[in-house]
């Protein structure tokens, strides 16, 4: 649900960029971080929790709460709500708490 | 290791605004900021200031953050602005680790004026954490910022002034607000944004609180009760509303991470938001040369904010021997600015948990 008409701001969108989430294509534009992206396409779940996998959305936005954290290519516990998003990236929903490579 | 004069940690309005005055005054000065632009969270305020015109009244706070970087570039052979960085620890021997996308690097300033802000509170309450639950700014984030809508009905939970003013831009947005409720008694907010959401016809219940969120992937139902006089619920006053969206903008702590680290010495204060470090007249921490600018000094507002960051700049200028001339004039002038903004009624709260943590003479 992206913002069309407002009395104040002009949203100057980017190019369109393509993505991957949990496998399925989506699309956002440039300028866009990974959660407004997904948020702008209906996706509020990004993941659950440890023990008893509830599920979990951003709560903050601006890169504080962690509650976001997803797998994005290939790297683990990125904060979705701050990471911009990128042409081809592959973001999946996280299971477990990630390792170090 | 990399060495600068003053390192300003965060890039809003305290930060930005301690920035162009220690720069403008001649001190050579790093501004680190973790997002990918300056401004801070002016960046979605589109709402116009009050105060008076020091402060930038009647702007908006996207153009106030545009002025201010105006202003710091004119002082930009003194600058270094480190954007998409972050500062990771402050240690005792003054160094500051830092990750710059992705590259790690440690800065050696010979002051430190820390303005990180604060991050906003939560509230408990049963199924609190279902998606489509958002802090209040989250949502000013996203709608002001990336320009999507958070839902399309949405309960706002506090009635202070974020909370209002957040409810009249998603109205502005076309999303429908359907109430806002508050524990207390009292409308929290300033009176002129309380009338123009009511104008909109969005109703204002205080001494309200929430029972219960529903939902079952995400948020789908609220449930909402009343308070008595002792703030405890009243069975039987329940009423749901249908919505995907509730924001909650029940207040800031501040984000004192570093000032905890670096030792300086912290005093909990409701008034001012949670946690907040001792200082002097000057800003400065019970650790010399470590100033505090903003709300991690005591949640307050962005004129305020800019105030601070104005007094710390010059005073940690003054510190390393710049601004001779005019310092005392200067101080006294911000210190004059700072006392007519918290001349109000909110100002009162500000005033009584400042008094507790601000050392006069030196700490």
């Amino acid at each position: 649900m992206r913002i069309e008409e407002h009395p104040i701001l002009s949203f100057k969108r980017g190019k369109k960029i393509k993505f991957y989430f949990d496998g399925k294509e989506y699309e956002g534009f440039e300028g866009d971080t990974i959660a407004s992206a997904l948020h702008a396409a209906g996706v509020k779940v990004l993941g659950h929790s440890h023990n008893h996998k509830r599920p979990r959305g951003f709560y903050c936005a601006i890169g504080n709460c962690s509650s976001c954290l997803m797998t994005v290519d290939g790297e683990p516990n990125v904060r979705v709500c701050i990471e911009k998003l990128r042409e081809g990236m592959m973001v999946e929903t996280q299971k477990g708490k990630g390792v170090l490579k | 290791m990399k060495t600068v004069e003053i390192a300003v940690i965060g890039g809003g309005p305290a930060g930005l605004s301690a920035a162009i005055n220690a720069a403008s005054l001649g001190a050579k000065v790093a501004i680190i900021e973790r997002d990918d632009q300056l401004g801070g969270q002016l960046r979605k305020q589109t709402h116009m200031f009050f105060g008076s015109k020091e402060q930038y009244a009647s702007t908006r706070g996207v153009d106030i953050a545009v002025m201010l970087q105006e202003e710091l570039k004119k002082y930009q052979d003194n600058v270094d602005v480190y954007t998409d960085t972050t500062v990771l620890g402050l240690y005792e021997d003054g160094v500051l680790t830092i990750e710059q996308s992705g590259k790690y690097m440690k800065l050696k300033p010979e002051r430190i004026i820390v303005a990180t802000g604060a991050s906003e509170k939560f509230l408990a309450f049963p199924n609190n954490d279902l998606p489509g639950i958002y802090g209040a700014g989250a949502v000013q984030t996203l709608m002001n910022i990336y320009g999507v809508k958070p839902g399309n009905n949405v309960l706002m939970v506090g009635a202070g002034n974020i909370g209002l003013i957040v409810s009249y831009q998603l109205m502005q947005a076309g999303v429908n607000v359907k109430a806002i409720i508050d524990a207390a008694p009292r409308i929290g907010g300033y009176l002129v944004h309380a009338s123009k959401v009511r104008r909109m016809g969005i109703p204002i219940l205080t001494s309200h609180t929430v029972k219960y969120a529903y939902g079952k992937d995400s948020l789908e139902k609220v449930t909402i009760w009343q308070l008595d006089e002792q703030w405890k619920p009243i069975p039987g006053t329940e009423k749901d509303f249908e919505v995907d969206v509730m924001c909650i903008s029940v207040g800031l702590s501040p984000l004192a991470e570093l000032l905890w680290q670096a030792g300086c010495k912290m005093v909990y204060v409701p008034e001012l938001g949670g946690h907040v470090p001792l200082r002097d007249e000057n800003m400065e921490t019970s650790v010399k040369g470590i100033y505090i600018a903003g709300d991690v000094a005591g949640v307050e507002e962005a004129s305020s904010a800019i105030v601070e960051g104005r007094l710390a700049g010059l005073c940690a200028a003054k510190s390393l021997g710049y601004a001779n001339e005019d310092f005392e004039k200067m101080k006294q002038e911000y210190l004059q600015q700072l006392h007519s903004l918290r001349s109000g009624p909110v100002g009162e709260k500000i005033i009584k948990g400042l008094s507790k943590v601000t050392v006069q003479g030196g700490i």
